[in-house]
């Protein structure tokens, strides 16, 4: 297998990632999460396996920086921003997205990467437990009892 | 299912861009922009430029197929390709200068790693073909010491790394027709008769 240029590869998980990150870190931190999973994945790839799955491999990156920003702003200790009203309707993502990081960030640490990595990333849960140090059958029910809890905290516009 | 539940996070084009922007910024700061390139519109078609952080390494024409160009220099130079316009900044000036005829010569740094061998040497002379003059095959054959291996300087040629910076298109048949040209034909004669007016 030939050795794709690393552009395709943001381009193709470029999305994905931002997604995973906020999911983890919330919106504040996430822009640097993915800064520093992009910068970390760019300095290994060359190494990285032709038959690798890029983006499992690029999971696991980010559940590591994320932890690293994660640690950053404990230290630092900023103030919790104060979340914009949430407008009606869906037309401004950036605006409404708030409400579901102040649920996501109300589970547990492992429910909230569980259901981040499978639902938003696809990754299968034996890999997941890897990344969690626990068993696949425990990363499959933190996501679902993740998923419950979300369902309760930001109840779905059924219309949408 | 799920994914409705999900969908606030999707990401816009304009924050991707940002990232993008801001990855390109902090590969070059730590030296990890192994390649770099972007395209750029000419009366040649689209051309695609790369460079390393020596200097240009590749120029390439739409029918090369750009997407199999970055493959192979991904194989060849590093897999570490980036769409990274910085960079190519000066180059591009030049070139908007030489197809305006503000320009005669590029005074760019270039890698010609991707020339070894004989295609090398030819590649060093053609770099002292002046703007507006023609060379033939036979001739260049000559000059690089190998009268006989007219074949080959056309291959060289056609294997040019950097066609329109590094005038292969200056190279042309004995009988004073065009000939093949790694852009086509059109592209060829184009830069010709750019020169020539």
């Amino acid at each position: 297998m030939r050795v794709r240029p690393f552009e395709d590869v943001v381009a193709e998980h470029g999305a994905t990632v931002l997604r995973v990150c906020r999911a983890v870190v919330g919106p504040v931190d996430a822009e640097d999460a993915w800064s520093e999973t992009f910068l970390s994945a760019l300095r290994a790839y060359p190494a990285l396996s032709a038959d690798a799955n890029v983006e499992a491999w690029l999971v696991t990156i980010a559940h590591r920086r994320a932890l690293d920003v994660g640690r950053a702003r404990t230290r630092r200790a900023i103030p919790v921003e104060t979340p914009p009203d949430r407008p009606s309707g869906r037309a401004d993502p950036a605006a409404c997205y708030p409400d579901l990081w102040a649920a996501l960030r109300r589970l547990p640490d492992k429910q909230r990467l569980a259901v981040a990595y499978h639902h938003i990333a696809g990754l299968p849960f034996a890999e997941i437990a890897e990344l969690l140090g626990n068993s696949p059958d425990a990363a499959r029910r933190a996501a679902a009892d993740g998923i419950k809890t979300l369902r309760k905290l930001y109840p779905e516009d059924e219309t949408a | 299912m799920s994914t409705n539940l999900f969908d606030e996070l999707q990401a816009d084009d304009e924050t991707l861009a940002r990232l993008h922007h801001r990855l390109e910024r902090d590969a070059a700061t730590d030296n990890l922009l192994d390649v770099a390139y972007r395209t750029v519109d000419s009366p040649v078609g689209t051309l695609l430029l790369a460079a390393t952080t020596a200097g240009l390494v590749r120029v390439a024409y739409d029918i090369e197929d750009h997407d199999a160009v970055l493959m192979t220099l991904a194989g060849s130079v590093s897999p570490r390709v980036l769409r990274a316009p910085a960079r190519l900044d000066g180059v591009v000036r030049q070139l908007d200068e030489y197809f305006g005829k503000r320009r005669t010569t590029f005074d760019v740094p270039v890698d010609l790693r991707l020339a070894q061998g004989f295609r090398r040497s030819v590649i060093d002379h053609l770099r002292g073909i002046d703007y507006g003059r023609r060379e033939s095959y036979a001739a260049v054959a000559a000059a690089v010491g190998n009268p006989r291996a007219v074949r080959a300087v056309g291959s060289a040629c056609a294997h040019n790394p950097l066609p329109v910076v590094i005038p292969c298109h200056r190279v042309v048949r004995s009988d004073g027709s065009a000939g093949q040209y790694v852009g086509g034909p059109a592209a060829k004669s184009a830069l010709l008769t750019l020169e020539a007016a």
